[in-house]
């Protein structure tokens, strides 16, 4: 019940147009009612050979009617439609503003080709809720009323054994459409959803599945997966099947009984003879109003199904929320971290992922921080960035708590280099731009000169506009980490972080962006997350962690010479390297 | 369009009549398996038009009767248990003829589904990972399902449209041939009209379905892209062009939905207008006498019953249509020519007779190849040899062309150029299968399926018990990390392994290739994302993995590749130095200045 209430509360805004398209709905339906009604009239009463002009009203009312309904059923099919779309667009952008606070906390777990089940299928499924949930029972509402109006006019009893066929058909069979489709309804949709997301792990995972020969594995599941898709559509096609047979016998049965009552009338004296064919066909005509009812129980409870799962994404509280009050950051604040401890919510108990870790870093100071894969490095960035809530301790921007200011506000001092650069499948230079729309294309090629991308990009054929590729695997690894890099150099930005920029890259390279990088950003603040002890001697202060602390801090040039994990892993460095000299 | 290349979306042609009869020739051939659903789909129809005739007559003979006749109740009540039956059968009829539709487009739906997904997988991988992984499965979902109206609504109602009004004109002509004048004449209009505006709208349909798959893909990229968007500060901006997106697609969409309903407009105002044309003339007749009244409420009753399949042909048809364009889509895919390989696999592996020798030496023989977006070749007549059971490095700068060489040792492309041999025996000819079989690899970014860790090791080595995963786990320096993680090799790994780290991800996949413990090795870039203290560690592990294995490695830090029997140096795509460490150190070429940029940093 909750669920259809907020979902009315997106469509109700747009109410004037819901009383145009109802009325023009039922406007259409009465139309043929009265189509069929009249031109029995006239047959009927043309049958006792009456003077033309008696019949003259019958014959323009024919003519009328033929015309009305299909303008009005026109008219009504624009109005709904254009108030569906709009409905559509309002609810994609509501979801992704939802989800847009979740990124990346709340999402961890939920695997992408759900998401985009979920996102796109159910809005998509939530384009029947106006048209074919909400619109029909109004429209049979309206035209019940009118037509039992009608036949009441003739005769009570009349009336009431046609309403009551009405709503046999109306709410009766309406209900046990519901009923039956409910469970089957939701098996269709789980089951959907999941050969969707298997379809997605294997189309992304190919590689790796036909060198080790996964692929009939994962064929074999998603053919499993099919036929369950397979089972649970056929019980919905049998439910549907069932539903239209017993639509049609219903309104047989009531527009049989209908005659009947009207013989019994006609017989009696209660009602003339010239109308019995017109109450006939009027009935006839009239269950064309509910006949539809059916079906739009069956689509409600798919929307509702897709409308419960939105909300329930739409409702995860974000990780992190700006406190009210919290304002802009302006200038070049410094970064300063007090006693910060944070772990994962579900990392186990006593391996917290940071633990007493304090630093400073001044604008124009270079901070480099090392340590082995999950001592994590990582994690202080997901902080910084306001990805998640630490849970004591403090960051403090231009000498203020970061409490104080906006998510987006602390995220717009930074530029960042992750560890898991994400290209969009576009061209090249719609992957630079995402960083600064702005930028010009000067910025873009002194960046790119910088990352040393300039000769490869003029070696394309389409050159900047090349595209990239899902996920970016056109462009091999250290392309496409030159990338990043390219886009943390155009991102206007007081305090730069890196995240393993030259993981991908050779050695000579490495050294050469090194070497431009620490140049092009030497009077910004940057904090450089590396496992290898490359570059290190520019660094005004080295933080070597492991498991979460920070066991050593100082310069290159004193931790060598003293006795500890720094030393230790140069040596190790060194070593491999002059193995390589002998 | 190289062979294995999925054309670019941008390149399709969208237009074509020849490409329409032939697709309504290819989508009813998928009907034609299904031969027997399809006749007893139609003959119910059919069974449920006549027994409304039936219906009609009886109703009109009972009115007649009472109305003007003066009959009772009693009178006319054979007539009417006679309709209670009718009634009962029509409804009959509708069931089992909705039964064997549905059935129809279910079968056909999977079969096909299953098809395509085959072929997707027999595709070269390093070409589906260009188009876009949304749209592909898009259209393996939703383009599939949109045929579902196409075959259980649209095809049997082409035929019943036929039929029913045919079979209407029969009985009515001789009652009454003016009446049958007029049907005539009406009927064929709708088609017609239906045929024109569904003319203009299928081009409006194809970029309907076009714009979705579209706004999917961009869907899916943003979202999985939504973290860096957030980075970059731009998340926030992207709504704006969601709701862009969203407006294209509705105005798309209305677009073709104007004119579908204009159609529709066109139908309904044809089929009114002649119930009301035929119950004027029919009035005007019994009027002057020139009629009975029966026939006339009969003409008036089945009126409607005439009009109506034609009308509901007009309805299907453009569901029907949305249909048409999702398959073209699929049979793009379809037509996609398999890779030389992918066909040899396909055939019997009993042609094949020559079985691999355990421990193969595999010569490169003036290889070259091109990416079809470039320019420049990537590989320029490269000649070289892996030994058996030797370790050979690839190195060179990146772009150098170590990747693609190694994607035609995975047999992901083959090359335009040159011959790859294997103990003699061209590769072309070997099953990529069975080819495969003698492979681990170790890729730069490995595929982190989304279940447990296990289930991801297993991929290597299906069968293989907890002990074997764990030695491979300890080899592979993980099983520190999964024995402090609560529910050990069981943990679910996030989609695309958001749970693991680099480094993590690395080390899984050379745990798969420890496990798998197959003849030939290749390495890439693998201990990129390891500190120097882990790299010294897995080296020696890998020192141990490599040993009397034939092994490709490719590498661009020089401290790997040190241990290497062979050292082949590429630079554009060229062979420039081969030979040891030791020996390419001495000749103080390309190797030497790369080790000594190295050593200085």
């Amino acid at each position: 019940m909750k669920t259809l209430q907020r979902l009315l509360g997106f469509v109700l805004p747009a109410w004037r147009w819901l009383v145009l398209s109802v009325g023009l709905g039922s406007l259409t339906i009465a139309s043929s009612i009265a189509l069929l009604a009249t031109s029995a009239y006239l047959i009927s009463a043309a049958a006792l050979h009456p003077s033309i002009a008696e019949l003259q009203v019958a014959i323009v009312g024919v003519r009328f009617f033929g015309l009305s309904r299909g303008i009005f059923r026109y008219l009504e099919r624009l109005s709904s439609h254009e108030t569906t779309f709009r409905l559509l667009g309002r609810l994609r952008v509501w979801f992704y503003d939802a989800l847009e606070p979740l990124a990346p906390a709340g999402l961890g777990g939920e695997r992408s080709g759900d998401l985009l089940s979920r996102f796109l299928a159910d809005i998509e499924t939530l384009e029947n809720f106006y048209v074919r949930v909400l619109a029909p029972p109004l429209v049979a509402l309206v035209v019940v009323i009118g037509s039992g109006l009608f036949m009441a006019g003739f005769d009570v009893r009349l009336s009431s054994i046609f309403l009551v066929t009405l709503l046999l058909v109306g709410v009766g069979l309406t209900w046990v459409s519901l009923a039956l489709g409910r469970g089957p309804g939701q098996v269709l949709v789980e089951a959907k959803a999941n050969l969707q997301a298997d379809l997605v792990d294997t189309l992304q995972g190919l590689p790796d599945l036909l060198v080790y020969d996964g692929l009939p594995a994962h064929l074999e599941r998603i053919q499993n997966r099919q036929s369950v898709l397979q089972k649970a559509q056929h019980r919905m096609a049998g439910i549907s099947a069932m539903q239209s047979a017993s639509n049609q016998l219903l309104t047989g049965l009531g527009t049989w009984l209908v005659l009947v009552m009207g013989i019994l009338l006609v017989n009696s004296g209660q009602l003339s003879g010239v109308y019995l064919a017109v109450i006939v066909l009027a009935a006839m005509a009239s269950f064309e109003a509910v006949q539809g009812l059916p079906l739009a129980a069956q689509y409600l409870e798919s929307n509702l199904q897709a409308a419960g799962r939105l909300f329930t994404i739409a409702d995860t509280p974000p990780a992190v929320q700006d406190l009210p009050g919290s304002e802009t950051i302006i200038g070049t604040p410094d970064l300063s971290i007090k006693d910060l401890f944070f772990a994962y919510p579900e990392s186990p108990v006593n391996t917290p992922s940071l633990t007493d870790i304090q630093f400073d870093l001044p604008p124009g100071k270079h901070i480099a921080i090392l340590g082995e894969s999950g001592s994590g490095k990582s994690t202080l960035f997901q902080l910084l960035l306001r990805f998640w809530e630490m849970d004591t301790g403090q960051i403090m921007l231009g000498g203020r708590d970061v409490h104080q200011y906006t998510q987006e506000s602390v995220r717009n001092c930074f530029s960042v280099m992750p560890q898991n650069n994400y290209l969009f499948n576009t061209s090249l230079r719609e992957n630079l731009l995402v960083a600064n729309p702005f930028a010009d294309p000067q910025q873009i090629e002194q960046a790119l000169k910088t990352v040393c991308l300039d000769e490869f990009i003029t070696s394309l054929p389409l050159g900047l506009d090349t595209l990239v590729g899902q996920h970016g695997l056109q462009i091999s690894g250290g392309e496409r980490q030159r990338l990043g890099l390219a886009r943390l150099l155009l991102k206007p930005a007081s305090i730069y972080l890196l995240d393993e920029p030259t993981a991908q890259m050779d050695t000579r390279l490495e050294g050469h962006i090194i070497g431009n990088l620490q140049t092009a950003l030497e009077s910004y603040s940057l904090l450089w997350i590396t496992q290898r002890l490359v570059g290190l001697e520019w660094m005004d202060e080295i933080l070597v962690m492991q498991a979460g602390r920070i066991l050593q801090r100082g310069r290159h040039a004193d931790l060598i010479q003293t006795d500890g994990l720094y030393q230790r892993m140069w040596e190790a460095q060194t070593g491999l390297d002059a193995l390589q000299e002998s | 369009m190289k062979n294995g290349e999925l054309v670019n979306l941008n390149q399709r042609n969208l237009s074509g009549k020849g490409y329409n009869i032939c697709m309504f020739r290819r989508l009813l051939k998928l009907a034609r398996s299904n031969r027997l659903a399809m006749i007893l789909t139609f003959l119910f129809g059919w069974l449920g038009g006549l027994a409304a005739i039936l219906q009609a007559w009886l109703l009109s003979r009972s009115i007649d009767g009472v109305f003007l006749g003066g009959l009772r109740l009693l009178d006319v009540s054979g007539l009417l248990k006679l309709m209670l039956v009718v009634i009962f059968l029509r409804a009959l009829t509708t069931w089992v003829s909705e039964r064997f539709a549905s059935s129809l487009a279910l079968r056909i739906k999977s079969d096909l589904r299953t098809r395509l997904v085959q072929h997707l997988a027999s595709l070269n991988p390093a070409y589906t990972q260009n188009q876009k992984t949304g749209e592909l499965t898009a259209t393996a979902m939703e383009g599939v399902e949109a045929l579902e109206a196409y075959f259980s609504q649209y095809l049997p109602q082409l035929a019943l449209a036929a039929f029913i009004p045919l079979t209407i004109l029969l009985l009515i002509f001789p009652l009454d041939p003016l009446t049958g004048l007029v049907f005539l004449l009406t009927a064929p209009l709708i088609p017609l009209f239906m045929w024109l505006i569904g003319k203009a709208a299928e081009i409006t349909t194809q970029k309907q379905w076009h714009s979705l798959i579209q706004l999917s893909a961009y869907l899916l990229d943003v979202i999985q892209g939504l973290t860096t968007l957030k980075l970059l500060g731009q998340s926030l901006h992207q709504s704006e062009r969601i709701q862009e997106a969203s407006d294209n697609y509705r105005d798309v969409t209305l677009r073709v939905l104007r004119i579908a309903f204009l159609s529709a407009l066109t139908l309904e105002l044809l089929s009114t207008l002649s119930t009301a044309i035929v119950a004027v003339e029919i009035g005007l007749r019994l009027l002057y006498a020139r009629m009975g009244f029966q026939q006339a409420l009969f003409i008036l009753v089945l009126a409607p019953e005439f009009y109506l399949p034609l009308r509901l042909l007009g309805l299907r048809f453009h569901s029907g249509m949305s249909g048409t364009s999702a398959a073209r889509r699929i049979f793009e895919i379809l037509d996609t020519p398999l890779s030389q390989a992918s066909i040899l696999t396909a055939q019997k592996l009993s042609a094949y007779n020559h079985p691999l020798k355990d421990r193969p030496g595999i010569h490169f023989e003036h290889i070259g190849y091109t990416y079809s977006a470039r320019n420049l070749p990537a590989i320029r007549d490269v000649s070289f040899e892996i030994p058996n059971g030797q370790v050979t490095a690839l190195v060179g700068s990146s772009g150098a062309g170590k990747s693609t060489l190694a994607a035609m040792l995975l047999r992901f492309i083959e090359p335009d150029q040159g011959t790859i041999r294997v103990d003699g025996q061209l590769m072309g000819t070997i099953p990529q299968a069975e080819w495969r079989q003698h492979l681990s690899w170790v890729p730069q970014l490995p595929s982190l399926f989304n279940t447990s860790l296990a289930e991801n090791l297993l991929l290597a080595k299906p069968g293989a018990s907890t002990t074997e995963l764990e030695t491979a786990c300890q080899k592979a320096d993980l099983l520190d990390f999964i024995q402090t993680l609560p529910m050990g090799l069981a943990t679910p790994i996030g989609e695309r392994g958001t749970r693991l780290s680099g480094g993590q991800a690395q080390r899984l996949a050379l745990a798969r290739a420890y496990l798998r413990d197959a003849p030939m090795l290749i390495l890439d870039e693998p201990t990129s994302s390891l500190d120097p203290l882990q790299e010294r560690v897995l080296l020696e592990c890998i020192h141990d993995l490599v040993y009397g294995r034939t092994t490709l490695l490719i590498a661009h830090r020089l401290n790997t590749v040190q241990q290497a029997s062979n050292i082949i140096v590429l630079d554009s795509g060229r062979v420039v130095e081969t030979g040891t460490h030791i020996s390419l150190m001495k000749s103080s070429g390309v190797y030497a200045s790369l080790v000594k940029a190295g050593a200085l940093t």
